[in-house]
């Protein structure tokens, strides 16, 4: 099937083909229908936009450059590597686009309580940093294995005034988190916002996420156009739940010459069962808010994620990616803990860029893909996050005692 | 029309309709129980299901087990994964209503859990296999109105009740939506929150119910936060019937050994919680 765009959905009901929708209890539902009717009047009006491009400017550290990586170019021999320097932007990941615009609709929606969930921590301090900007109280919940691989990220949370929740339940991981963080809304639904991390969860939040997120995709298009005039012919980006691939993705969705490839965590393999690769190796079911491709088992229990990097162990995914899957517009492949601890360690000592370990599988496939490609070939990768929050946890993978 | 005239009623009364007719014949609010399938091992949980009515439930909620239940509290949550630990599966929860049938033919019983499960069992098969089993309803948390096409439509179509929750943000707005393919009665979740935590004012779910009154026909059941046999005697005051759920869960935990294991009389122990809950339901309108 070819679509005229692939850039209309939602629907009206929230779905992207059979995936997203509004799955929550009656409590949440007149909640999510408030944000829905929030959302899309300050989409519609200038003053929102406005307020948003100044926090961007002056506080974010937008636009985030747009880097020839020169070295890795020359090291894979084959197509030009270009980064999106996320990790440069406040805060150190593209987080903080998502979390600027939701406490700006929190703001004018009167909300005075904060909740958030978070995996590897990079969301739970771009949350509680737009808190302490407004002064907002913030609570942040997180998986206690998560709080034991991101220590770092944890003590940030608290300086920056926020109180960091540990969720004991399940495996302790995202999932659990964002299980205790609706079940805070639920009962907090008066003065309480939610700031959900990724392009996932109930209508209106996959579509609001992305569309804060896009502005990755939208700077790209511009800075790629200064740089070599045209637009880019492949662009990747990690996945957990997928917000910055698709904040890459979104605005080249309807270009047909544009190649895009999504990279899950495949963990220790996706054979070994012990990885987080919701399209390689799930099957679409219904959880947090929404239908898309989940780990499960075959009596739709849902399987704990496995992967090294806190911030793609979830086992969905934004339910965009799982249409994008389905109509074939977007590519979805997989790269290994272990592949992910070399290109870390290719990146840093090539580009004097240490990543986060969620774009480090993202630059797995760009070491896969580049050297296969002509060299006037344009190759985005979304640098999504900076690593220094992860050299704990690859000291430890590479047997180094800190 | 109102509400109450909609759903399976029309194809035929059921259980469900009986029960509450009983109830109102007798002029008593009902005690609804609720326990989770499998919890803490398939044989414990067939012997709590076959005691409650005799112990005075007078409507079973059996819980199909759910690895991420996000509308419950620990106490629900951790029945849950006892259960799945114990090796249930929707299929075994289905099998276990139909063993229940065969020494019980009146008790209604109401399927309660989340969505993704019977997804996966694949719609159809399972409204089948429930109709099969004995079962007369489902509550499925995570399915609100605006996905009534997933379940709700083909259940009624199957003949049997689906039961909607309302809550203290479903405002006279909202309704009527949540009530439009509700049938059964409908189950007023009395506080926000999660299952288990904290219980509401008397007097503020005198008021709810009569706001669901003026709305609907259908019995009004209320839970979220009993404990004990006088706050379900309160509600029984006020409402059509009294849900009591994580209190009986909590039962169940207390009864475990160190290993996990159900430790000796622990099903009598579930039971004895029912039978004075009961009590307090049935005396109730008696009482000053």
């Amino acid at each position: 099937m070819t679509l005229n765009t692939y850039r209309a959905g939602p629907d009206e009901r929230g779905q992207f083909g059979i995936h997203g929708g509004r799955f929550v209890a009656e409590t949440l539902m007149p909640l999510i229908l408030e944000v829905e009717r929030a959302y899309k009047q300050a989409k519609n009006d200038p003053a929102f936009h406005a307020e948003m491009a100044e926090y961007h400017k002056h506080y974010v550290g937008r636009p985030s450059p747009l880097y020839f990586a020169g070295r890795m170019t020359e090291h894979l021999g084959g197509a030009k590597v270009y980064f999106k320097r996320e990790e440069l932007n406040h805060t150190g990941a593209h987080k903080i686009n998502n979390t600027m615009g939701q406490i700006l609709l929190a703001r004018r929606m009167g909300k005075t309580r904060i909740i958030a969930e978070t995996g590897a921590g990079q969301h739970g301090v771009a949350a509680a940093t737009v808190c302490a900007l407004f002064n907002l109280p913030c609570v942040v919940y997180m998986g206690e294995t998560d709080i034991a691989r991101q220590q770092p990220n944890v003590f940030r949370m608290k300086l920056l005034g926020a109180e960091v929740r540990p969720v004991t339940a399940g495996s302790g991981t995202l999932k659990d988190a964002m299980n205790e963080a609706l079940r805070d809304w639920v009962a907090n639904v008066e003065d309480t916002y939610y700031i959900i991390g990724t392009a996932a969860g109930p209508h209106p939040y996959p579509e609001m996420v992305r569309d804060f997120q896009s502005i990755i995709g939208a700077e790209v298009r511009t800075q790629l156009q200064e740089a070599e005039g045209r637009l880019p012919d492949t662009l990747v980006a990690c996945i957990g739940g997928g917000s910055n691939a698709i904040g890459l993705f979104h605005p080249f969705l309807d270009e047909r010459g544009v190649a895009m490839v999504g990279v899950e965590a495949a963990g220790h393999g996706l054979k070994s069962g012990k990885h987080a690769a919701s399209i390689s190796g799930g099957r679409p079911g219904v959880l947090h808010g929404n239908r898309t491709y989940l780990l499960q088992d075959a009596d739709g229990q849902i399987k704990e994620a496995h992967s090294i990097s806190a911030g793609l162990d979830y086992p969905g995914i934004g339910p965009e990616h799982s249409w994008l899957h389905d109509v074939g517009r977007v590519e979805y492949v997989s790269a290994t803990d272990r592949e992910a601890l070399e290109a870390f360690q290719l990146c840093s000592k090539l580009e004097g860029i240490i990543p986060a370990l969620e774009p480090a599988h993202a630059l797995v496939e760009v070491t896969r893909r580049a050297p296969k490609l002509p060299k006037d070939h344009l190759l985005v990768v979304n640098l999504c996050g900076r690593g220094d929050k992860d050299i704990f946890t690859v000291a430890d993978a590479v047997g180094v005692k800190l | 029309m109102s509400a109450g005239t909609n759903g399976a009623a029309m194809n035929g009364e059921g259980r469900l309709e009986r029960r509450f007719a009983r109830l109102r014949a007798e002029g008593r609010a009902g005690l609804v129980t609720f326990v989770t399938a499998g919890d803490p091992d398939p044989a414990t949980a067939a012997k709590i299901l076959a005691g409650l009515p005799d112990a005075g439930a007078d409507v079973i909620e059996l819980g199909m087990p759910f690895s991420d239940p996000m509308a419950d509290g620990p106490a629900v949550q951790a029945a849950s994964l006892r259960a799945l630990k114990a090796g249930q599966t929707l299929k075994k929860t289905l099998a276990m209503v139909k063993a229940f049938r065969r020494g019980d033919a009146d008790t209604p019983v109401v399927l309660m859990g989340y969505y993704n499960p019977i997804y996966i069992y694949g719609v159809p098969r399972f409204l089948d296999d429930a109709k099969k089993a004995g079962v007369d309803g489902l509550i499925v948390v995570d399915l609100p109105p605006e996905h009534d096409d997933e379940l709700c439509l083909p259940t009624m179509k199957a003949g049997l009740n689906f039961i909607r929750l309302a809550t203290p943000t479903t405002d006279d707005r909202r309704l009527p939506t949540v009530l439009r393919n509700t049938s059964g009665f409908i189950y007023y979740v009395s506080i926000l929150g999660i299952t288990g935590t904290r219980s509401a004012a008397s007097d503020a779910v005198a008021k709810a119910v009569a706001r669901l009154k003026r709305h609907t026909d259908l019995p009004v059941a209320v839970g979220f936060g009993i404990k004990t046999p006088k706050q379900a005697a309160e509600v029984a005051r006020v409402a059509d019937a009294a849900v009591v759920g994580s209190m009986l869960v909590q039962t169940v935990a207390r009864n475990l050994s160190r290993q996990g294991r159900a430790r000796p009389g622990l099903a009598a122990a579930v039971l004895k919680r029912v039978t004075a809950l009961a009590r307090g339901v049935r005396g109730a309108r008696k009482a000053t």
